[in-house]
């Protein structure tokens, strides 16, 4: 195997047995990425020369005492990095370069990790597909005609297409569990407050969560050891021990009690053929001892219309920073401030944002914030209600990630209703702020398939347990794709 | 029931974005469909119940009364767009 | 004020609270830095930043409510106020709405001899925005320069409820709610320095009428006088127009203080929609009674206690308690004071007449008078015994004010003594009545002014030093002897 087509801990194992350099890593990284990306177009910026750098200031042994010590990883362009520009896919942001590091890329950092470059996403993580980018569209490497899933999409498709073993992502509504379906990786959206959003330009504050993209679960526990955790600087980050969350990965789940939703198997919009692939799933961990049942979770068909009132409604507060007063793009014409105001922000954000924020308003408008908003959240209630009544003797929820494989560049049409229906399994996560992780479980049509995996409240590690012991025993994590071929 | 193009324009007023003619028509059509979509959330009897303001059941989270050192002026300057004399320039207020 | 019509008063105060940080992060809150140089990404607006809660900002809301008899609440949060301005780099002021940490309080005031408790309706914490400078005036300066600052300095608003019915009364409010607020060491309550503001609401109907008539909104009042002024001319103005029939309308009108009168603030959009909701950023807080009751013990005494104190154990009048009480240092003179001295008028007297004049005079706090209690105790003293004459005091403390120099050493060093040794005044009484023999006899022939002139002879002859209580009576002894 290649080096770039290798996981953290392969890659950490070579670097300590001395059989590979800090540059060597980098080096086969880079070389990978200027062969494909011009297909996958996952990277916005490569930040290559640093990368180089700190990658020779660790090739002695005594040196790299960090978690992740020479180890490559990118982040979606969302996560602000000092002195490297950080667009949000956006043309209001296309030359903003932050003064300061996200939390967690300063975490990544300080355990010696080797940031490679910024992820291509939907424009401010408003997105399906990855193809509300303002720059350019990012590709699924499994089928370069389709979407890769969004709004993570260059995380997603990166991690996939060997560029990088790691990116971080976000999810808002399954912005991290989608794509990573779609292009048959692991994503892992941590429970709301598990890890710090400081640094992490807001979409919808009480659902955003940063999260992990990697090629298997082990590498998962990794980097959310290296990033989990109470951050002072984010008053919503839970002041919850980490445990070590590679100690969760064993083989084992017997006696784990597993429940499936009939409401989401039922969904008319659900691939038949991901529909046979999750069961199977289920099957399998009935053999490997777990305790399978059928759950009910009354209101999660009110979670997609609930995600679209609360997300635009606070998308509408968080979008408002970007007025070009203090940087961002601004009208530099307009000769008076309501101007400036109008038409930087007509220039600067794409139609979904506009979409988004301009109903955000709507649903806070007096008149209008009774009946939408604050009705919003009493269902957002009973939503979380039914999780926290089915967690009373269920230890984890299994669905499918999505309920069709990827689909098509440019079959969508961009609006949010249309693409966004597919996160109609994984937007109930983020209304109750709980753990979830999609994992291969196959292919329908030659195209990935992903399962998901739901906990309680800061119980990552039985996920992180039930997914590992999912991946031990199936192949489907193994497979090397060719970009734009079938699998191997 | 369904937004006007009145009602647009005041919605793109209150959140300062300039719509071009030919938008207006388009976004409301396509507001007017996730209204619709949304509405559902209205047929559910609700009484009694608290809203969900935060997930974590937690309250209380301060800092202590410290002193930091702030951003060098050069810093939060460096990304205006129009700056003079220490400060962001924006042009006429009213 | 017109007696067929009644002014309905209400105020907001928005007091700047005394913590060294912000009230969301960790930026200083020192007064007079240079522009943007007390900022950081957090309370400048920039992607990413998230507010934490600075616990002293909490402390600091709650003891304010008890030293305003409000009802603290067992949880109060934060709302989001989304508007745009270039000194608002969020586009959202995070303030509090429907939860506010103070409810239901009141204080008490006195105009004309009168008692009246002004209710407060609610106080609540919030952040502040930043500052605009302009080049001439907001509506015709081309640009405008942004200072942030003074962005996310932390905030306390206190509501009024309606209840103030003439401009006297909403001064009286305004003096003795900066005096709570000093005394409780809330905020140093500087209106010229902006750490204490007020906008009045006001609006006028024909007496016995029951429904409000239009309500309109005063800013920009920069001193307690201007407060006064604005009210009675916008009372006038809405007087007026009822009168003339013409119609009020309901908006924010600035005060101008070069003009005195109020103008319309003319905006472009309508009433802007604030589209409040809460915070998500910010978790609710939750105010044990334990932890009431521990600020509660740390509230010192406050003004209304102190004036019934000066009252009860000094017998100073009402008029002079509320002076005396107007801030805790002025207070902490006086007491220091009459640790000292026994007479508490005099000590009143002196506070509010000479030292306030030159306080006044030359812009300093009391807390920066070079004059300390002890020596205007000494001063006091001085004067009982004779040694000076209240008159030759008064120059005393001038120079004592403008060098911190004790009474003692000044008087010694500028020869001030005051001669009320009687041999020494005698002989003089003698030497004048012998050198004036004509005016010796007009006196016995019942010319009583000659006896002034003698006095003023001798003031003149001692430079003024001569007891005028001595000579007076030797001069008179004197006189009856020849």
């Amino acid at each position: 195997m290649e080096l770039h087509e290798l996981g953290l801990y392969e890659l950490q194992s070579k670097l300590n047995q001395g059989e590979v350099s800090p540059q060597e890593i980098i080096n086969a990284i880079f070389k990978r990425i200027h062969e494909v990306d011009d297909k996958v177009k996952a990277f916005l910026t490569l930040d290559e020369e640093n990368a180089i750098k700190k990658a020779a200031a660790l090739c002695k042994g005594e040196n790299r005492t960090g978690l992740m010590a020479g180890m490559p990883f990118a982040l979606k362009d969302l996560i602000c990095t000092r002195g490297l520009r950080t667009t949000c896919a956006s043309r209001m942001l296309e030359n903003f370069i932050p003064t300061y590091d996200a939390t967690v890329a300063s975490r990544l950092n300080n355990a010696q990790g080797i940031l490679i470059g910024k992820l291509n996403m939907d424009e401010f993580a408003m997105g399906c597909s990855n193809e509300l980018s303002a720059f350019f569209p990012t590709h699924n490497p499994w089928d370069l005609n389709r979407v890769p899933g969004g709004s993570s999409g260059g995380a997603a498709a990166a991690v996939a297409a060997r560029e990088v073993p790691v990116a971080l992502g976000s999810d808002t509504a399954g912005s991290i569990r989608q794509p990573a379906a779609y292009c048959g990786v692991v994503g892992f959206k941590p429970s709301y407050g598990r890890v710090s959003r400081w640094g992490v330009a807001a979409y919808a504050s009480s659902m955003d969560q940063v999260g992990v993209i990697a090629r298997n679960v082990e590498d998962c526990a990794l980097v959310l050891n290296t990033i989990a955790g109470k951050d002072p600087l984010d008053g919503t980050s839970a002041d919850i021990e980490v445990p070590d969350y590679t100690s969760y990965l064993i083989p084992d789940i017997k006696g784990l009690r597993l429940g499936y939703p009939r409401e989401f198997f039922a969904q008319p919009a659900l691939d038949p053929g991901i529909k046979d692939l999750v069961e199977e799933a289920l099957r399998k961990y009935e053999d490997m001892g777990a305790i399978v049942e059928e759950i009910s979770l009354p209101y999660s068909e009110y979670a997609l219309p609930v995600y679209y009132i609360i997300g635009p409604a606070e998308a509408s507060a968080n979008m408002a920073c970007y007025d070009g007063v203090r940087f961002g793009l601004r009208d530099l014409e307009a000769d008076n401030v309501l101007d400036m105001y109008c038409n930087s922000r007509a220039n600067g954000f794409g139609d979904e944002v506009k979409r988004r924020v301009m109903w955000g308003t709507y649903v806070l408008s007096s008149g209008q914030y009774e009946a939408y908003y604050l009705k919003a959240m009493k269902v957002r209630r009973l939503i979380k209600n039914d999780f926290d009544n089915v967690f009373a003797h269920i230890d984890l929820i299994i669905t499918p990630t999505t309920p069709t494989t990827a689909f098509k560049l440019g079959e969508k049409n961009n609006d949010f209703l249309t693409s966004c229906k597919n996160e109609v399994f994984t937007v109930s996560a983020n209304l109750a702020g709980l753990p979830a992780i999609s994992i291969p479980c196959g292919f329908s049509d030659g195209l990935p398939v992903g399962m998901q995996i739901i906990g309680s409240a800061f119980n990552e590690g039985k996920v992180l347990q039930a997914a590992y012991a999912f991946q031990q025993n199936t192949p489907y994590h193994q497979y090397k794709l060719q970009i734009g071929g079938e699998q191997k | 029931m369904t937004l006007t193009i009145k009602e647009i324009e005041d919605i793109a007023l209150l959140a300062r974005i300039k719509l071009q003619e030919d938008e207006k028509d388009k976004f409301a059509q396509q507001l007017n469909i996730v209204r619709e979509f949304t509405n559902r959330i209205k047929e559910l009897d609700t009484e009694g119940v608290e809203p969900l303001t935060h997930v974590l059941p937690t309250y209380n989270v301060f800092r202590d009364d410290n002193v930091c050192p702030s951003s060098p002026r050069e810093e939060m300057l460096s990304n205006g767009p129009l700056v003079e004399d220490g400060q962001y320039k924006v042009p006429k207020i009213m | 004020m017109n007696q067929d019509y009644e002014v309905i008063i209400g105020l907001e105060v928005h007091a700047e609270l005394k913590t060294d940080s912000k009230i969301f992060c960790s930026c200083s809150t020192a007064f007079g830095a240079e522009p943007n140089t007390q900022i950081c990404p957090g309370c400048s607006g920039f992607p990413g930043m998230l507010p934490v809660l600075n616990k002293k900002v909490v402390e600091i809301a709650i003891k304010a409510g008890l030293a305003l008899n409000c009802e603290i609440a067992e949880v109060c949060r934060f709302d989001r106020k989304n508007y745009f301005y270039p000194d608002l780099p969020r586009a959202y002021q995070i303030s509090q709405l429907d939860f506010p940490i103070c409810r239901n309080g009141y204080l008490e005031i006195e105009v004309d001899g009168e008692k009246k408790r002004i209710g407060i309706n609610r106080a609540h914490m919030e952040e502040d925005a930043g500052k605009l400078v302009h080049q001439g005036n907001i509506t015709s300066t081309p640009f405008s320069l942004v200072d942030l600052n003074r962005s996310g300095m932390p905030l306390l608003e206190i509501v009024s409820e309606p209840d103030m019915r003439s401009a006297q009364e909403a001064r009286a409010y305004m003096e003795k709610l900066r005096s709570i607020l000093l005394f409780a060491g809330i905020s140093d309550c500087k209106m010229q320095e902006g750490s204490l503001r007020c906008d009045a609401n006001i609006s006028v109907r024909p007496r016995g009428q029951k429904h409000f008539g239009i309500r309109t909104e005063i800013k920009n009042l920069n001193s307690f006088r201007a407060l006064e002024r604005a009210i009675e001319y916008e009372a006038r103005r809405h007087i007026e127009a009822i009168e003339d029939g013409e119609e009020l309308i309901q908006e924010t009108r600035t005060w101008n203080e070069a003009k005195q009168i109020t103008m319309s603030m003319r905006s472009k959009e309508q009433a802007e929609d604030y589209r409040y909701f809460p915070d998500p950023d910010l978790l609710p807080v939750k105010i044990d009674r334990e932890w009431v009751e521990r600020i509660r013990a740390t509230l010192p005494e406050m003004p209304d206690q102190a004036q019934q104190r000066l009252i009860t154990q000094y017998g100073l009048p009402s008029y002079d308690a509320a002076v005396l009480t107007m801030t805790p240092e002025f207070l902490a003179y006086f007491d220091a004071c009459m640790d000292l001295y026994h007479d508490a008028k005099t000590v009143s007297n002196w506070m509010m007449g000479e030292l306030s004049k030159f306080l006044n005079q030359n812009n300093i706090e009391i807390s920066d008078c070079k004059v300390k209690p002890a020596a205007l105790a000494r001063l006091l003293t001085l004067i009982d015994e004779g040694k000076i004459s209240g008159k030759m005091a008064k120059t005393v403390f001038e120079e004592m004010f403008n060098t911190g120099q004790e009474p003692d050493a000044i008087i010694k060093g500028k020869g001030m003594v005051q001669i009320s040794d009687e041999s020494t005044l005698l002989k003089l009484i003698d030497d004048t009545l012998t050198a004036n023999p004509k005016v010796v006899e007009d006196y016995k022939n019942g010319k009583a002014k000659a006896f002034g002139f003698f006095v003023g002879q001798i003031m003149k002859a001692t430079k003024g030093q001569a007891n005028p209580a001595v000579v007076n009576k030797l001069l008179q002894k004197r006189l009856q002897e020849i």
